[in-house]
């Protein structure tokens, strides 16, 4: 690609052809305001706030939407630029709720950061925000319309990354909205709250369902004995809340500040994250040698983890939900144990257990409330926080996460594997999978653990991998609903080459999960990418059928994988969500 | 009707509509049977050479136009003829499609065999949807006869027509929205690029030109460029359907040769203001025109005298208003009209068509802030410069032209007597009974009135 040669601000510049005027400027230290632009998504162009001059233009340009061409003089900086970019700024403000102090995204808002940079201090529009009714009737995510700018973010990724299809555009004009078909409350659609819709929403309109409350009070409870765990993915993004070097690992922190809180103990999601490998490879090996002996298994097997991804195929592709894993997630099954093994093991009533989690999404409420999730009579996990709203417990706490000393998990929880941390990590299920099903078919160790052609964001992900001399495993990693899609599509067709299928709802797996702290891209994905194989790497124990304590539950309590019990506790069943 | 021409209209009332065979009786389609004895090359040629602009409103040469479809590589092109009439007070297009739409189909026809499409679309709005059956039919009978279909009049070219509704929004008359319409989504603009003529209907190259440009275009194949250049300026060369509508004696569309002075267009062909009457504006161009005084009256309807006067041709709509309506009663209704048609898409076009409409409001009540004139002149110059597509570009041009030219009306204190002195301003324009022959009164309806059937 040919280069094309430009001013911007009187500076001359090189850039490929095709760049925008806004990625251009980034590279002469000029950061044009934005707030429909996202750096992993379609151009829209719909804000307007980042319009600049170009010479010979009669009308300004959208930074964002305009391609550079050879000899293009930009002007950024003008009065002219800064009057309109301010009073677009203005218009939306009008349009928007500023309740600002009362609002989960304060200090954390793109619309606010550019009141900041523009001086906003009074304009002279009236208010005129029109809402409709506030959507929190579900587990997940609420969403309010009056804050909402209209940019389109949330929609490109219902719509595209997801293709789930439910955030839409209503009406038009003044009336125009962002919401479900017929403004319908979120739990009477197809909604999967993979909340990546939050993810990306540049102010405070769509955002978790807050349970911090519910959370402080159970620790202020002295009936309840406290406990919590914490996801693989959770670790590598909850310093970005605090300032912290994107991907940074901060897990002994992550404990430490969870046991200054008040929790009674910390646990960690990586050991039933081993436990979730040990059943669901033996589920899969049980499904292969059906297969060898001439029977007709439903394959491809397809995990069960992500709740996201549950949603959408419950929703979506009903018909093929005897390919789900029966697996429950990590997160139920540490749930269940803890109303059931733990609660034995202490001596305690499982009701005066109450069991948190700690995890990169916002799916994992609504799966934490499905009616099904209950174990020793009563609800297997009782609060799931997202990752920011353990990021909001440990600041009202006054912790200073970046100094904090860390600290170790408990037990009988406490020890994951490798293999287990990369559960965070689309392709990650996989690759665990792969290394306990070859040592348990073969008998022999093996040798090289790393599966790197599953590895990467790229959306779908193929590798065949011989399983001693007679089984060749075909497996396909998907992560984005967009990609599950595809996939699906080709088992509907009676056309999947696969085995095994391991889908994760959000781009990059659970570690782009729709909880964790805002600004997450694709670059930031990467970082904690790289985080996880790190930890996973420095591990001593790699592969979760060596777990010393997952062998214990079993040897001790469970049985085998497969068991009884773990049929009963462990496991589950999926129903159509009906269409 | 003295000082009207007839080139495009040329058909008009000489054949029946509904009757393929009377209008191949008077020399119908004779332009398509020109133009597939020629080349696509010779045929964009003299389209060029006619320098007919796009009678849509932006007014883009229609022969470079071609050339430029014709050149995009492919070979599964559209042609679509935006028949979106949505420009208030304009109704040119449907006169055309009443009165002859055989011109139409035979300018699709020709257009399509000039750029290579096979496939050709109207695109009618919804509220012309009484025109369907009459444009079926014809249609269909030009099926039958081979003026559309496989292998027109035994060529190798073959083109057939597809009749669409639109579900009457104002904005799908922009081209991209147009499409979206078509396809079955929202209407909302596109982002550019890709272009439509590479990459439009179904994501194929696509060609869209306006009812009249089409129309025109099968006129000028029919009788020659040279025929058509004899009427007009050198800049603005050939005839023009205008829409004259508002407080005239004789509202209607009428075909005349660009060069006539506004004055002219009122007067003689409009019949002129109903006795007593005074002018209070005009506007060309639909709503999203600007607004003139009497004082431009003698300003000659060419596209580079109006520009001179800052004012446009645009979809070819002549709204006169008289001192019935004030210029804020006006504004008022022209901002309503935006309000409800804007598509929401872009900030400025939203919301500032709804900050500038409360604005305005203050206006009609009389009792603006001290900042209304100035916030809405900012909010108007910003929705000018920063909308996405052109709805919101032209949708303050009323408002801002209207500052300019009369500005008492906006003066603090003096709402009432600002409309006063622009009146007197204007008494110079009074309906002169010379301009009028007959003593009709027709054209009563006021611009409230049009305001009404839009609702």
């Amino acid at each position: 690609m040919k280069d094309i040669q430009l001013t911007i601000d009187h500076k001359t510049i090189q850039v490929p052809e095709g760049t925008t005027v806004l990625e251009a400027a980034k590279k002469v230290a000029v950061n044009i305001p934005h707030l429909c632009y996202h750096p992993d998504q379609e151009i829209k162009a719909n804000c307007r706030i980042c319009v600049v001059e170009v010479k010979g233009s009669r009308k300004l340009s959208a930074a964002c939407s305009t391609r550079v061409w050879e000899g293009m003089e930009v002007l950024t900086n003008t009065r002219k630029v800064r009057d309109m970019q301010r009073g677009i700024l203005e218009l939306m403000l009008a349009n928007h709720n500023q309740d600002c102090l009362k609002c989960h995204r304060n200090g954390n808002c793109e619309l606010q950061d550019l009141c900041e940079r523009f001086n906003i201090s009074r304009t002279h529009l009236e208010d005129a925000v029109d809402a409709l009714p506030l959507d929190n009737t579900n587990p997940s995510l609420v969403r309010d319309s009056s804050k909402c700018i209209k940019c389109g973010r949330c929609v490109e990724a219902c719509q595209n990354v997801q293709e789930v299809h439910v955030l839409t555009h209503s009406h038009r004009s003044t009336r125009f909205n962002i919401a479900p078909a017929y403004e319908m409350p979120l739990e009477d659609t197809l909604c999967v709250f993979c909340g990546q819709c939050a993810a990306v929403c540049p102010t405070g309109a769509i955002v978790e369902k807050d349970d911090t409350d519910l959370v402080w009070e159970a620790i202020e409870d002295p009936s309840k004995h406290v406990i919590v765990q914490v996801a693989p993915a959770v670790r590598v993004a909850l310093g970005d809340a605090f300032g912290l070097p994107k991907g940074e690992i901060v897990t002994g922190k992550t404990v430490a500040a969870l046991r200054r809180l008040g929790f009674d103990q910390v646990f960690d999601t990586n050991f039933t994250a081993d436990l979730t490998i040990m059943e669901e490879s033996h589920e899969l090996l049980s499904r292969l040698s059906q297969l060898s002996k001439g029977e007709k298994p439903v394959l491809p097997m397809v995990t069960s983890c992500s709740p996201g991804w549950i949603n959408y195929i419950e929703g979506v592709y009903d018909d093929l939900l005897d390919h789900l894993s029966t697996c429950k997630s990590p997160q139920q099954m540490f749930g269940a144990l803890s109303k059931t093994y733990y609660a034995e093991l202490k001596g305690l009533a499982p009701s005066d257990i109450f069991t948190v989690s700690v995890m990169p999404c916002t799916a994992k409420k609504y799966e934490a409330a499905r009616p099904e999730m209950t174990s020793g009579g009563v609800r297997e996990v009782d609060a799931v926080l997202t990752t920011r709203e353990l990021a909001r417990m440990i600041g009202s706490a006054g912790i200073e996460f970046a100094e904090i000393e860390e600290e170790t998990f408990d037990t009988p929880f406490g020890i994951g594997s490798g293999a287990g941390a990369i559960f965070g990590a689309t392709g990650g299920v996989t690759e665990a999978a792969l290394r306990t099903a070859y040592e348990v078919v073969t008998g022999e160790e093996l040798l090289s653990l790393e599966f790197k052609e599953v590895r990467g964001l790229e959306g779908i992900k193929e590798a065949e991998v011989a399983i001693g001399d007679e089984v060749v495993l075909r497996v396909a990693v998907a992560n984005g609903l967009s990609n599950a899609k595809t996939l699906m599509l080709q088992i509907r067709r009676g056309e999947s080459p696969y085995h095994f299928i391991e889908i994760m709802a959000c781009p990059g797996g659970c570690l782009g999960g729709g909880g964790q702290p805002i600004r997450s891209t694709n670059d930031v994905r990467e970082k904690r990418m790289d985080a996880l194989y790190k930890i996973d790497e420095a591990q001593p124990i790699r592969k979760s059928h060596k777990n010393p304590d997952v062998l214990k539950l079993y040897e001790t309590w469970l049985g085998e994988p497969l068991g009884h019990k773990s049929h009963e506790l462990l496991h589950t069943h999926y129903h159509s969500r009906g269409k | 009707m003295p000082n009207t021409v007839s080139f495009i209209t040329a058909h008009f009332d000489k054949h029946n509509p509904d009757d393929l065979a009377s209008c191949l009786a008077i020399g119908g389609f004779g332009g398509l049977k020109r133009a597939l004895g020629l080349t696509p090359a010779e045929l964009i040629q003299i389209i060029t050479a006619s320098g007919i602009q796009g009678r849509g409103g932006a007014a883009y040469s229609t022969g470079i136009k071609w050339r430029q479809a014709a050149d995009v590589p492919g070979d599964d092109k559209v042609v679509i003829c935006n028949a979106d009439e949505g420009e208030p007070c304009t109704f040119k297009d449907r006169t055309l499609m009443e009165k002859d739409p055989f011109r139409l189909l035979e300018g699709m026809a020709i257009a399509g065999y000039a750029v290579g499409a096979k496939h050709g679309y109207i695109y009618l709005r919804e509220e012309y949807r009484h025109l369907r059956p009459k444009l079926q039919k014809a249609i269909d009978q030009a099926r039958t006869n081979q003026w559309l279909g496989s292998h027109i009049q035994g060529t190798n070219f073959s083109f057939d027509i597809t009749l669409y509704s639109g579900a009457g929004a104002y904005v799908c008359g922009e081209g991209s929205t147009l499409i979206e319409s078509m396809e079955g989504k929202s209407g909302r603009p596109r982002i550019k690029p890709p272009f439509i003529k590479e990459c439009g209907l179904f994501q194929k190259p696509t060609l869209v030109n306006n009812v009249e440009t089409l129309s025109a275009a099968a006129a000028i194949l029919d009788f020659g460029a040279e025929e058509f250049k004899a009427y007009g300026t050198e800049k603005s060369p050939g005839t023009k359907l205008i829409s004259l509508a508002g407080n005239v004696r004789r509202p209607g569309a009428y075909e005349i040769p660009f060069g006539m002075t506004l004055r002219a267009i009122i007067e003689t062909i409009g019949g002129g203001l109903e006795e007593g009457r005074i002018l209070r504006l005009v506007q060309l161009g639909g709503a999203s025109g600007r607004i003139a005084p009497a004082s431009l009256l003698d300003t000659p309807y060419t596209y580079e005298d109006l520009a001179k006067a800052g004012l446009d041709v645009g979809s070819g709509g002549i709204l006169v208003v008289d001192d019935r309506t004030s210029v804020i009663e006006f504004l008022e209704s022209i901002q309503d009209f935006f309000i409800h048609e804007s598509c929401g898409k872009c900030t400025p076009c939203r919301e500032g068509n709804r900050q500038i409409g409360r604005i305005i409001a203050r206006f009609a009540d009389g009792a603006p802030r001290p900042d209304d004139l100035e916030t809405a002149k900012r909010f108007a110059t910003i929705m000018s410069n920063c909308s996405f597509c052109g709805l919101g570009e032209t949708a303050q041009s009323a408002l801002l032209s209207a500052i300019r030219h009369f500005p008492e009306v906006f003066e603090l204190g003096a709402f009432g007597e600002g409309d006063e002195a622009g009146l007197k301003a204007n008494a110079n324009v009074k309906a002169s009974a010379a301009g009028v022959a007959v003593g009709e009164t027709i054209g009563k309806h006021s611009f409230k009135g049009e305001r009404g059937e839009r609702a």
